[in-house]
């Protein structure tokens, strides 16, 4: 029997079936979806290096710099959103290779808190630049699409569609680069750093590469961001605290599987929506300990409540557990 | 078999969300109300000193609304908003630009709002401007202050009001005072947050006072702390050995009073003449600590400004407030409760000129545009960005404490017109501060 | 001259705070290996429970100079309450874990704890000025400056001290130093790593707490104090050498004066010495300047 990749079809069909919705959703529904198609998007960067055995605690910096990038970019004239998103992507992709030199370099807490410095630069020199708006931002125009420039309700429809499409394309790509033997090498590395030298591979290269590509999809991520909301700000965008937002998405979601970073990604949104709607005093408490229960009561994140009610077969869900190795 | 045991779960996951998200359900509209979301400060720094004075503001201005309280000149017009009740969803505006937004769409789409009366922060007002506009949802502004919502945004603005003066006028109020006042003096420099708001408002203040003291040196050493910093030793000793007298700051909240006591502590106040662009949502909390001799303004005729004004509406307005809280109103409890009452000004208006019915939108947006209402300290004049944007008079006076009466009060007190300090209609802030301010009316 | 002298005194005051902050968070990490973001809810309990308890004190009629024990008290009660509880509670499920995971379980905590700070305090700021109004001020170089400020070098020198003393002289502080050394034989020898790991909890939740309780009377205690605190001492305890004191320390001292000769010299880039010595320091020495030495385990 030819082997079915159980993965891309969920993640196909789930693709038709919300492109169809797309058409039929409430607006504050779609709202909700295009933001976590956005921050799944920049989980599943954060979930690649976490399978490398890497945490980064300031990828606000992609995802800002993507942003602002795309964002600055409709201040000298340019509208197309492939445009945008692309240059956003690039500009991020530019900057993660650059600083990948340094990074890969560096294990363990050390590379959480070198991301978070220079995230926090960035949000330092956008505060300090009043041609940017400083901590007011700017607004985004909105996007056209090759030509077609809908108005209203549409562009929000054509907007949603358009992530769609590219996260689909991505996180498939993904998964499938993650069963190559160079996808795979990152959990290698993450097991033992050493035998993988003595193997013939770099670490480090290992590394930067998914160093890169965790840059690319943040970057990707924020220029959507800055596009469907119409405004970037460093607060929203470039702060320490949103990238422990992505890392709570991405422990959220678990590594088990690709698609869960978009499921995490939405559950937080909602709990955070919820959680600001019925408690408007006390938010931050129940955002707070939600995420402690996740961590204390699902250790694997959400999909690991497929992998339970599933005993009998894929070795994904077990084997991709991120238990640190005993002391 | 097992492919589509997933596939079917994952389907079966996403539908159960969607679900979830259906369930949520709008506020059951009470027969004939009008939902009114009152975005504010309730956690975080700028809850004591802007977003809780406002929400309590707000809200006493609401319920004298629906119980047909308010004295004249709204004491014709019945009860409630064109005779129905108002019900006020008051929320916490913090959490970013972003989040904002986000609530915002929910409050429209999902809980069927009919009107936006709030927002303190410049960047939050800033990113919700084109999303009202978009959603076509009429949004009041009663505080933030930044100069780019019709400047830059929304040049040709429908829905969306501002019902304050913005903050172009607090730099040129600032700097006419100084030079009636301190016509000698011999240099200034400033301590600012180093963030938007107060970049703001020093090149504004700086601006200002190069058109009109052009001799008067500026330090090349401003203060810039970081906002939230709390600890400004090292920034007072540079002001003390400073040779500039005159130092000008908007610095608020828990940093202005932290700085305040720090400076009192070193003798700060005896040495330099201060300036406080926005002290006054400070200065009942600080009693005797609060600075005397400091020059300061409360962006408008607001708060400690207006505790003289033998208005009905004022002494009313004051008494229940200060009843009700145990605290004078300060400036964001008037600038709240000033943008509540255009609301009610402008729905009264429409219903009268519509023959007694409920207004639309619509009409509501014109009988708003460019009209004049009474603010509860003044006239708010909607005269610029096509009727959209308000001036009014503006204040600044020097701080001192009157034994007597147990509490701090306005001395010295200076009132600008609304055209001397506002740039005529059409001009940008910054543009008219550099060409000189021409067209000023004072 | 009298600005290098002056730069020296506000380098050495912001210094001081600096390390009052930090080194409860350093104390942590060296022991427990564990990056405690709770650190900042530690401060900002500190600082409100120390502007309660001074504002009770003076209602009374006791003599003024007592009100400092209420500070000591503020940080004590504090410290050990949340120590305990959140310790015992909570973390110690979660020793097993990664160490990402429990930072941002520490992170969750964190905003728990900011939500029950509004609960019990409300949105109101406190005052608590009285301690620093009784110390007055003093001249130096001809410049005002206020005792309390002063004071805060002098609690820092003892904090350090009685740390340091406490660390290598008493028995209980060696086996503080072998656990930090090497968790694994510190167990094999015998010593009892789960009391370790609660004490230790404990005594850097009191010196967070303490940070917050000293420095209350300077400030006006508000809501979102513990935020900034965070990163500040995130950044020192980085420079420094997480898990040593010395470091924390000399990292105090070195983004206290280069801050307060910026704020001196060139304000506008007061915002990025300290992230910008951060990341310096993190590119050609991560461990820090004075961490000690790991091991690599093959």
């Amino acid at each position: 029997m030819r082997y079915i990749d159980k993965t891309v079809v969920g993640l196909s069909i789930a693709f038709l079936v919300l492109l169809f919705a797309d058409f039929f959703m409430a607006e504050w529904v779609r709202f909700i979806g295009l933001q976590s198609l956005a921050r799944g998007a920049v989980a599943l960067g954060l979930l690649v290096l976490w399978r490398t055995g890497l945490v980064s605690f300031g990828h606000a910096l992609y995802f800002g710099f993507g942003a602002y990038a795309a964002a600055m970019l409709t201040l000298v004239g340019y509208h197309d959103a492939f445009f945008l998103v692309f240059a956003g992507t690039l500009a991020a992709g530019v900057l993660a290779f650059l600083l990948g030199f340094l990074l890969r370099r560096y294990r363990a807490i050390f590379f959480a808190l070198l991301n978070m410095a220079f995230s926090m630069i960035l949000y330092g020199v956008i505060v300090k630049t009043e041609a940017l708006g400083s901590t007011d931002g700017f607004s985004v125009l909105t996007p056209t699409f090759l030509g077609y420039a809908p108005k209203g309700e549409a562009v929000q429809t054509t907007l949603f569609i358009f992530t769609l499409v590219f996260t689909y394309i991505v996180t498939v790509g993904v998964h499938l680069y993650l069963k190559t033997t160079l996808g795979g090498m990152s959990m290698a590395v993450r097991e033992n750093e050493i035998r993988v030298e003595y193997l013939g591979y770099s670490a480090e290269k290992v590394i930067h590469v998914k160093y890169v590509f965790s840059g690319l999809v943040a970057g990707f991520g924020g220029a959507i961001m800055a596009l469907a909301i119409g405004q970037v700000d460093p607060d929203s965008m470039a702060n320490w605290t949103v990238s422990g937002e992505f890392v709570f998405i991405t422990i959220l979601s678990g590594i088990g599987n690709v698609g869960a970073t978009y499921i995490g990604a939405l559950v937080f949104e909602l709990i955070r929506t919820y959680a600001f709607e019925y408690a408007p005093l006390f938010w931050q408490f129940i955002l707070g300990g939600s995420l402690l229960a996740i961590i204390m009561f699902l250790p694997d994140g959400i999909w690991s409540l497929f992998g339970r009610l599933r005993r009998s077969d894929s070795s994904e869900s077990s084997s991709n557990s991120n238990k640190a190795p005993s002391p | 078999m097992k492919t589509f045991e997933k596939a079917g779960r994952a389907t079966l996951l996403a539908t159960g969300l969607a679900a979830a998200m259906g369930l949520s359900t709008g506020i059951a509209n009470a027969a004939e109300s009008v939902i009114m979301a009152v975005p504010t400060f309730l956690t975080g720094a700028g809850a004591p000193a802007f977003g809780v004075p406002a929400r309590n503001g707000a809200e006493v201005i609401i319920e004298a609304i629906n119980k047909g309280t308010l004295p004249a000149p709204y004491d014709k017009s019945g009860k409630g908003l064109a005779g129905r009740q108002i019900q006020a969803l008051i929320y916490d505006e913090s959490g970013g630009g972003v989040k904002q937004v986000a609530e915002f769409r929910n409050k429209v789409q999902k809980q069927g709002v009919d009107l936006f009366v709030g927002y303190i922060s410049s960047g939050t007002c800033a990113a919700i401007t084109p999303v009202a506009e978009e959603l076509k949802m009429l949004t009041i502004f009663p505080i933030c202050g930044t100069p780019r919502i019709f400047e830059e945004i929304d040049k040709t603005p429908k829905y969306v009001f501002r019902t304050m003066g913005h903050a172009t006028a607090d730099g040129v109020a600032e700097a006419l005072y100084v030079k009636a006042n301190l016509p000698d003096v011999k240099g200034y420099t400033g301590i600012n947050q180093n963030y938007a708001w107060g970049q703001d408002s020093w090149r504004d203040f700086d601006l200002a006072m190069k058109q009109l003291m052009p001799s008067v040196p500026v330090s090349d050493k401003t203060q810039w702390p970081k906002i939230f910093s709390g600890q400004y030793g090292a920034e007072i000793s540079a002001l003390m050995l400073s040779k500039e007298p005159l130092v000008h700051s908007s610095l608020w909240g828990g940093d202005l009073e932290a700085f305040i006591f720090q400076g009192s502590a070193r003798g700060l106040f005896r040495k330099k003449q201060l300036l406080f662009s926005v002290a006054d949502t400070s200065v009942y909390r600080l009693g005797k600590k609060a600075p005397a001799g400091a020059i300061l303004g409360a962006r408008g005729p607001y708060g400690i400004f207006a505790a003289n004004i033998d208005t009905p509406l004022n002494n009313w307005f004051r008494k229940v407030y200060q009843d009700r809280y145990s605290v004078p109103p300060v400036g964001g409890s008037y600038q709240a409760a000033q943008g509540v009452l255009a609301a009610k000004f402008a729905y009264d208006k429409a219903a009268a000129a519509n023959g007694g019915k409920f207004p639309s939108k619509d009409q509501v947006i014109a009988a708003l545009e460019g009209s004049t209402f009474q603010g509860i300290a003044a006239p708010v004049h909607m005269n610029r960005s096509n009727g959209h944007q308000a001036a009014t008079k503006h204040m600044i006076g020097v701080l001192q404490w009157d034994k007597e009466a147990g509490g701090p009060i306005m001395t010295k007190v200076t009132e600008f017109g609304p055209d001397c300090v506002m740039p005529p209609p059409g001009v940008n802030g910054t543009e008219w501060l550099k060409g000189g301010m021409k067209g000023a009316k004072c | 001259m009298q600005e290098l002298i002056v730069i020296l005194v506000d380098g050495l005051v912001f210094s001081s705070y600096l390390f009052m902050v930090s080194v409860g968070l350093t104390v942590i990490f060296g022991v427990m290996k564990i990056l405690n973001v709770t650190h900042g809810a530690f401060y900002a309990f500190g600082a409100y429970m120390s502007a309660t308890l001074i504002g009770a004190y003076y209602n009374t009629e006791l003599p003024e100079f007592g009100g400092f024990l209420a500070i000591f008290a503020a940080a004590i009660i504090v410290g050990v309450f949340f120590g305990i509880v959140l310790e015992r509670g909570l973390l110690r499920f979660l020793y097993h874990r990664d160490e990402h995971i429990i930072v941002l379980a520490t992170f969750a905590m964190f905003l728990v704890l900011e939500d029950v700070l509004l609960m019990i305090w409300g949105t109101d700021p406190y005052y608590a000025y009285e301690p620093m109004a009784l110390l007055g001020a003093v001249d130096i170089v001809e410049l005002t400056f206020d005792v309390y400020s002063l004071t805060l070098i002098g609690l820092a020198v003892i904090v350090a001290l009685g740390l340091w003393l406490g660390l290598t002289k008493t028995k209980w502080g060696k086996l503080l130093l072998a656990v930090i050394f090497d968790r694994e034989i510190s167990q094999a020898m015998g010593i009892n790593v789960t009391v370790v790991f609660t004490v230790t909890f404990v005594v850097g939740s009191i010196m967070g707490a303490l940070g917050g309780a000293y420095i209350a009377p300077t400030i006006s205690v508000s809501p979102g104090i513990g935020v900034e605190v965070i990163i500040l001492s995130f950044a020192v305890v980085v420079i420094g050498g997480m898990g040593s004191i010395p470091g924390a320390i000399i990292g105090a001292l070195l983004v206290g004066i280069s801050r307060a000769a910026a704020v001196h010299k060139f304000p506008e880039i007061e915002l990025f010495v300290i992230y910008a010595i951060m990341a310096l320091v993190l590119a050609i020495r991560p461990e820090g300047l004075f961490a000690p030495p790991q091991a690599r385990k093959i």
